[in-house]
Formats: structure tokens, C-alpha cells, sequence
């Protein structure tokens, strides 16, 4: 399963006995698991087995840990798998390196750390696993480190019993990717640290100044101060001041302004000016302010990028939950081995519930398998000898063995897995509101440049109108702009993962705040999996009442999704009744027989009610047919090879749909569904939804969904509107990659999350709504920001006209400005918070 | 000369050398996670210290 995060919640906790809780966990015992006379009581196997681990290496302490740092214990649970795939040599050649002294070295990513106690635990592994020699945990992102002697225990030993902790392990698969980030993110460290450094020794060399500005200073000492300010500045210009000149050429290369411009072409100015003047030893040095600017923005810069980081990192998390194993049949018997292993022609077994980790044939086994990851459609598909099926869709009903005929990047999965970096490099580049701004601000200011020069330039002669002009362009350097959007935007996404929602690119909210009523944008939304729940739901009964008790003990064993439906609406079953079941078959996918006191029953699909040769009545026919026609899954119940009663069946949908989705189409939101799933449930759920059944498309491949969204972005930036396409499968990666903004709902497949620009921990629409709110309340404050950083360059810039700016109101004017900013920055934390805690209210 | 012409630069050469510690524990990769350790500090016995140190 995708989703094994949240495994230890669940149902079988919900009837515990009220005093008694579980001394692993502290979650109530279940009255079957109570033990009396025990010493200790657990809620289940797993914390049974992690307690014993635990004791067993005398880290009893654990438990002391535990309370001491976190107020109510959450242990999770491993997934009890036997990892021997990770002792084969590929993997151990893939995801592991040999250190000094013949040790080996791997990362993991472990599922289910949650707090300090887990460092403590997982970093007693030595103490546990004998062999093992290092284990460090990095809490943040749910890393560890293992060291290990693989003379003295193999990697599977050390995975099982981390497993058997509750941390079930996965290789990290990015590693590469990784440490560029790990490298690009210390670089950005250092640019912060050494700007900062040259800014505060630059400020109090200004000090310097500024006094002897009142006081009088010595030639000499104001000489020494003006050359060593221009130092510092230089190197702080050069060295972490270069990205910003950097940025700005690439942006005039390639012919988009771009808010570095204004900010580079004001540095650049100030630091030439600076050096005539203290070359030729008259007038202001600009110096101090130049490189106090640098690490402002630089500061700005580093928070939004640590954010975003963080948020990737979030979704890598939820990355590393497929398996990456498989069981394949070399000779007689079966051999765990990781998917790299795997070749074409290998025959590999699939037991119920697991993925399939290539395409291929089935050549033994009868089951049903789920593909709506891959295709969108909601109802499982029968599988027998000779048919195929595709890697990443999963096993429902019975063991399947697969002979391979397509791995990785061959596999239909990985086919689309391409499209997606295709989407990804075709998406349209997004002009950033700053940049936006950044445009008018250049035309504006050179404008203003212009007209300043020849007005003092005839008036009072040109030296006079240089340094005035120099001045001018110096404070209309965007600073505040430069620092406030990234402040903006670091809360924002700050605040959004919070509340579960992972927004990895924080354009993301500017497109998503463009759309109003009046500038209506295009919403895109897959049907299963973020409209409906995948999960069916009995609508209609028609026939006799008296069949329906039969028909839910009939179906209680089965795990096909209708007889879950059926269970779940007709029962509970009495244990009398499915005691006096006889000869109950089922076949897969198709229906289940068995003999009841009442005669003999059959439950299924209509086609497999004819080929048992079942006799269906013409009203019957009419009510099977009805029921198609409106989009509903149709199932028959028959008595002794009568038809009795025809059963209508539809998917469910997520909570407050329509409400939702009513908020969206009042926000501008134009919502348009594109699912792989057949016509009429498509038109249904829309009906239900209330999307106009003209904006309803079924029966599309992930292709189909590609073109579409290109359709609707092709159109040039200000004739359309921002196009989002909200999705979870496969089969919606490649369209999540191309739109403006793809949106990602939890329960998601791995390429879609790694394709969208904002996960969303809930599935369905309901968070979406909440991320539309937070992009225009990210929005409103950016617009606030710019318009009192603006507000401040106009004053500026006026002075500056009237001659007025001397170094010391702009030392004034410059941290009233950015500390103004960031006030604004800081209030919308609060007002956030509170706004949020209201809307969540009802729910 | 007066002896704000030595002080001065002497105090700029020991900003530097903060500055040089500072870069260097960047690329050591000490502030890659300033989550972990500040809760690791609290435990009474450290996990004993591996022989191989990583260098990245």
C-alpha cells in the first residue's frame, strides 16, 4: 500500500478495555488481547514484539525517555517485512558504500520517527544489533545513518529489527539529488554568514563616520574609515553581493526583467560612486548601506529556500513508501529481491495486497487487480492466465504469478514516468509577481534618472546633478520589495505545511491568488481518488428485504471492494448465519455461490450470473440496464439460478464535495474533470458535484489528459486564465507536470507527488479550498509589502530630487523601510493563524 | 600614527578568522541538521562514537 503511514490508528484499538493500556504504546488493550495474569499488556503483536526488542537489550530507559520528551506516546509499527532483498549484491551495490576498516555505510529513510525517543532508540541500534557500529538519526527529515560490520550481520538482520522497532526502513533513492541540495544549501549558508559579518563591521566603521559627521573627525581617521568601508563593501559585492548580478544578467540575456535588475544596477551605481568619492576623498560613501542591503536580501532569500527545502523533504518522505522488493522464482524456490534485479522473462509472485513491481503475464493464478493508480478507473479488473498487467498496480484478491516482460523505464509506468519530465520542461515559464513589478520599477526609475539629470543639469550645472542623480538611484534600490516577497512567501509556505499542505514552489500561491471571479481560471480535477473516494458504495436495493442478510454473509469473507460495499450496508452478519453457509466459492472478480438454508445463492456481476446459467427475468434486464445507463456498477443476486434482486452500486464521494467545489466555482474557478474512468460514472459524479456534465471528460489515457491540460495552457499568458490540475494516479502525473500549478492529494502515486508543485496531506478537495485561502491571504500581504516598500522608494526618491538625501537619512530611511517589511511579514503569521483556526472550526 | 591605524585592522583580521570558522563548519556539513542535535545533548550516555568519522 501507498498509504502505510497512519497503519497503527485503526479499528482494532476501538473497543479497548478503558483502564488498561498498551505498555508499549499506551493505546487501549483490545479485550481479546487482555492478559490477566501478564506482567505487561499490549494492544497488538507489533508493540509486543518492539517491547521485547526493547527489554530484551535492556533499554528499558527508552520508555523514561519517551515521557520526559513527548506528553502522549505514538509508536508506529514496522511492516513486518523480511528484507532479505537487501542482502542480495545489487542492492547492496546500489545503496550502500564501504567505509574505512572494510565497514559498510547506508542510509535509510525510516517511517514512523516521530520524536527525541526515536533518536535515543535508533541510535542504541548498537547496542541492540550486535555488528552494527554507528547509528545516527536526523529527526528532521527521518534519516539514519547505519554503519555496520557486514562480517558480523548482514543488512537484512539490521532492517528487520529496526523494522521490529517500528521504523520500517527504505533506502533512500535520491540520494545524488541529495547532496546537491545538502551542497547548494551550504553554499547559501555561507553567502548569509560572510555578508552578515562584512555588513556589521561595515555599520560600525560607519559609526564611525556618522559621529565625525557631528563632531568632527581627523582627515586621517575619516581616510582610514572611508577605505576600509570601501574594502569591506567590495568584498561584500564580489563575493556574496555576486548572485545578485549574476541573476540579473541571465535575466537580461534572456530578455525578462527580473527584480535582481534594479537591485544589481543600484548596487553597481553605489559602489562605483563610493569608490570616486572616496578616491577623489568628497562626498557620501555608500558603502555600509550597500552591503547591509546585500544581507538583507540574502537573509530574505535563504529563508524562503529553507522552507521550500523543507517541504520537498516532506514530500520525499511520503516517496520511499513502495516497496521496492519483489519475490521472484529462481529454480525452485522464491527469492526476495530488490526491482533492479529483476529481469525480462523472470517470473516473479504477487500476493494479495502488493504491488506489481514490473509489467508482465500471468501465467498461474486468477485475481483481481486495482489499476486505478494507472488508469483512473475505479472498479477492479479480473485477471486470468494469459493477461497482462502493469507495474504499480496492485493485487487485490489471490497470489499471482507474473512472468515479466517490461522493467523499469520500459514499463508503461515508466513510459509515463518520461511524459512527466516532457510536461515538466514544456511548462511555460511563470513570470514572478516581483518580476512583474521589477519591469514598471526599471522604466520608471530610469525615467525618473533621466528627467532628474537634466533638470539640475541645466539649473545648477552638472556635478551637482551627478551626485544627485547617483543618490536617486541608490535609494530606489527595491530592497524592501527584494526582502519582503521571499519573507512572504517563506511564512506562507511555512504556515501551509502546517496545515498540511506541502507547497514546493512557492509560485504556486502567486498563480493560484490570480484567480477571481473576474479572471476565471481553469480547475482540473481527476475524478478518483481526489472526487471520490475509490471506495463503492451500495445505492439502490431492488428486491425482496429478506435476501439482504444472506446476501452480507455470503460476501463477508470476500475482499473484492463490491463485497465490502455490500458487507458494510447490509450487515452486520450474524455468526448463526454464516455457520449454515455451505459450499461457498468465490470467484475472483467476478462473484461469490454457496448454499443457504433459503437454496442456493449466488451473488456477482450480471455476466457472471449468465455464464452460471442463472435465468434473469425481462424486469430484471430493465432494472440491470437502467442502472448502467446512469453510471452505476451493477451486481445480481439470484436464488436457485433465478435473479431475485438487482443491486446498484456507485463510488463514493469525498466529504463536503459539493460544497466545496460550489466555493471554488465562487472563487472564479472553472472545474473541468478528466478521469481515465468510464463516461457515465464520470457524468454521474459531476451531476453529484455540480459540475456541468459538458465539463465532464471519461474514458481519457494519460496522454489525453496531457494534451488536454496543453490546450488549455497553450493559449499566450493574459488571454487565459491560470490553469491547476488537482490529481493523484500515474495517470495524472504527466498533466500535473504541464499545468500552471499541479496539485498533488495524499494517497498519490510517487511520480505524481514528485510532479506536483503543492502536496496536500488529505485527499480530496477540501484542503484545496484551504490552499486557494491561504494563496490570496499570501497575496494580500505581498501586495501590502510592496505597496509600503514602494511607498518607502517614493519618499526616497523625492528627497533625493529635492537634494535632500544626505548618508545618514538613508542609514535612517533603509531599516525603517526593511523593518517595516518585516513587521508586515510577521503580523501575517498571526492573522493567518487565527483565520485558519476559525475556517477549521466545523470540521 | 595613532594606534587606531593597528587596532582598526587587527579588528577586521579576528572578525575574518570567525568568519574562516564559521565556512568551515558550513562545508563540514555541521549545520545540515540543527534539528537532531539539540535534543541528542539531553540524553544522559552519547551513542558511543564510531572509529570512522564521515567526511563529505
Amino acid at each position: 500500500m501507498t498509504s502505510a503511514t497512519s497503519a497503527q490508528e485503526p479499528v482494532e484499538h476501538a473497543q479497548g478495555i478503558p483502564n488498561v493500556s498498551c505498555d508499549h504504546c499506551g493505546l487501549p488493550v483490545p479485550i481479546a488481547l487482555f492478559e490477566a495474569d501478564a506482567a505487561h499488556q499490549f494492544c497488538c503483536g507489533g508493540c509486543a514484539v518492539a517491547y521485547e526488542v526493547i527489554h530484551g537489550a535492556g533499554l528499558d530507559e527508552y520508555y523514561a525517555v519517551r515521557q520526559r520528551v513527548v506528553s502522549s506516546a505514538q509508536p508506529s509499527q514496522g511492516i513486518g517485512s523480511t528484507y532479505l532483498a537487501y542482502d542480495s549484491s545489487v542492492f547492496l551495490d546500489r545503496h550502500t558504500h564501504t567505509t574505512e576498516g572494510g565497514l559498510r555505510a547506508a542510509e535509510f529513510r525510516l517511517g514512523g520517527v516521530h520524536c527525541a525517543a526515536c533518536v535515543w532508540l535508533v541510535e542504541k541500534l548498537p547496542k541492540i544489533v550486535p555488528g552494527v557500529v554507528e547509528s545516527r538519526l536526523s529527526l528532521g527529515s527521518a534519516r539514519a545513518r547505519v554503519v555496520w560490520d557486514p562480517e558480523r550481520v548482514s543488512l537484512s538482520c539490521v532492517a528487520r529489527q529496526l523494522d521490529r522497532l517500528g521504523y520500517s526502513p527504505q533506502p533512500i533513492r535520491d540520494s545524488a539529488n541529495r547532496q546537491v541540495h545538502d551542497a547548494d544549501n551550504r553554499r547559501r549558508l555561507v553567502r548569509v554568514a560572510v555578508a552578515g559579518a562584512l555588513a556589521g563591521n561595515n555599520m560600525l566603521i560607519a559609526l564611525a563616520l556618522y559621529a565625525g559627521v557631528f563632531d568632527g573627525i581627523e582627515t586621517q581617521f575619516a581616510t582610514l574609515f572611508r577605505w576600509l568601508s570601501l574594502g569591506l563593501g567590495w568584498i561584500s559585492l564580489l563575493w556574496p553581493g555576486a548572485t545578485f548580478f549574476r541573476s540579473a544578467i541571465t535575466g537580461l540575456r534572456a530578455g525578462v526583467p527580473n527584480l535582481d535588475q534594479p537591485i544589481a544596477g543600484a548596487l553597481a551605481v553605489g559602489a562605483v560612486a563610493g569608490t570616486a568619492n572616496v578616491l577623489l576623498a568628497r562626498g557620501d560613501i555608500y558603502f555600509d548601506s550597500l552591503s547591509v542591503l546585500v544581507f538583507l536580501l540574502l537573509v530574505g532569500r535563504y529563508l524562503q529556500a529553507m522552507q521550500q527545502r523543507w517541504a520537498h523533504e516532506a514530500v520525499g518522505l511520503m516517496l520511499s513508501m513502495t516497496p521496492d522488493t519483489c519475490r521472484v522464482v529462481r529454480g525452485a524456490e522464491l527469492v526476495e529481491e530488490p526491482i533492479e534485479a529483476l529481469a525480462c522473462d523472470d517470473v516473479f509472485e504477487v500476493r494479495p495486497g502488493e504491488l506489481f513491481p514490473a509489467d508482465g503475464v500471468v501465467i498461474s493464478g486468477r485475481s483481481a487487480i486495482d489499476q486505478s493508480i494507472l488508469t483512473g478507473e475505479s472498479t477492479p479488473h479480473t485477471v486470468d492466465r494469459g493477461d497482462t498487467v502493469c507495474a504499480a498496480a496492485q493485487n487485490l484478491a489471490a497470489t499471482l504469478r507474473v512472468k515479466t516482460s517490461a522493467v523499469g523505464a520500459e514499463t508503461r509506468v515508466g513510459k509515463l514516468t518520461q511524459l512527466v519530465e516532457d510536461g515538466l520542461s514544456t511548462k511555460p515559464a511563470i513570470v514572478r509577481f516581483a518580476d512583474r513589478v521589477a519591469g514598471w520599477f526599471i522604466v520608471i526609475v530610469s525615467a525618473l534618472a533621466a528627467l532628474n539629470l537634466t533638470w539640475w543639469g541645466t539649473t545648477t550645472g552638472l556635478a551637482g546633478a551627478v551626485d544627485s542623480t547617483v543618490a536617486l538611484l541608490i535609494v530606489a534600490c527595491p530592497c524592501a520589495l527584494g526582502l519582503a516577497t521571499p519573507l512572504t512567501m517563506a511564512v506562507a509556505i511555512g504556515k501551509g505545511s502546517q496545515r498540511g499542505m506541502l507547497i514546493k514552489s512557492a509560485t504556486a500561491l502567486e498563480q493560484l491568488a490570480r484567480i477571481s471571479p473576474k479572471n476565471p481560471g481553469h480547475l482540473l480535477l481527476d475524478k478518483t481518488g481526489t472526487l471520490t473516494r475509490a471506495v463503492l458504495r451500495m445505492e439502490q436495493w431492488h428486491g425482496p428485504i429478506e435476501l439482504q442478510s444472506w446476501v452480507a454473509a455470503i460476501e463477508s469473507e470476500s475482499n473484492h471492494p463490491v463485497a465490502k460495499a455490500l458487507v458494510a450496508r447490509l450487515g452486520p452478519v450474524s455468526a448463526e448465519q454464516t455457520d449454515s453457509l455451505f459450499d461457498r466459492t468465490e470467484v475472483h472478480g467476478s462473484g461469490v455461490r454457496a448454499r443457504t438454508p433459503l437454496g442456493l445463492m449466488l451473488v456477482g456481476s450480471p455476466r457472471f450470473a449468465r455464464e452460471s446459467g442463472v435465468f434473469i427475468a425481462a424486469d430484471k434486464v430493465t432494472l440491470i440496464d437502467h442502472g448502467r445507463a446512469q453510471g452505476y456498477l451493477v451486481a445480481v443476486v439470484a436464488l436457485d439460478n433465478h435473479v431475485h434482486a438487482v443491486i446498484w452500486l456507485s463510488d463514493t464521494l469525498q466529504a463536503n464535495c459539493r460544497r466545496d467545489i460550489a466555493r471554488l466555482i465562487e472563487g472564479g474557478w472553472c472545474p473541468t474533470i478528466l478521469s481515465g474512468d468510464a463516461s457515465q460514472p464520470v457524468q454521474m459524479v459531476a451531476q453529484a458535484v455540480g459540475i456541468e456534465p459538458t465539463q465532464a471528460h471519461g474514458e481519457l489515457s494519460p496522454e489525453e489528459k496531457l494534451a488536454h491540460v496543453r490546450r488549455c495552457v497553450s493559449v499566450p499568458e493574459g488571454e487565459r486564465g491560470v490553469v491547476a490540475m488537482v490529481g493523484d494516479g500515474v495517470n495524472d502525473a504527466a498533466a500535473l507536470a504541464a499545468a500552471d500549478v499541479g496539485i498533488a492529494v495524499q494517497g498519490g502515486a510517487e511520480v505524481s507527488l514528485a510532479a506536483a508543485d503543492v502536496y496536500l496531506n488529505e485527499p480530496g478537495i477540501g484542503k484545496l479550498v484551504e490552499l486557494v485561502e491561504l494563496a490570496e491571504e499570501t497575496m494580500r500581504v505581498a501586495r501590502r509589502n510592496l505597496g509600503l516598500s514602494l511607498g518607502y522608494n517614493l519618499v526616497a526618491v523625492t528627497l533625493a530630487i529635492a537634494g535632500l538625501i544626505t548618508p545618514l537619512v538613508a542609514a535612517i530611511l533603509m531599516p525603517i523601510s526593511s523593518a517595516t517589511v518585516l513587521a508586515s511579514a510577521a503580523t501575517f503569521s498571526t492573522t493567518k493563524r487565527s483565520a485558519s483556526s476559525l475556517q477549521r472550526e466545523p470540521s | 600614527m595613532s594606534v587606531v591605524f593597528i587596532m582598526a585592522p587587527i579588528a577586521l583580521v579576528l572578525a575574518a578568522v570567525a568568519v574562516v570558522g564559521f565556512v568551515w563548519a558550513a562545508r563540514d556539513g555541521q549545520f545540515d541538521d540543527v534539528e537532531t542535535p539539540k535534543h541528542r545533548i539531553l540524553f544522559d550516555d552519547p551513542p558511543p562514537k564510531a572509529d570512522v568519522t564521515d567526511k563529505r
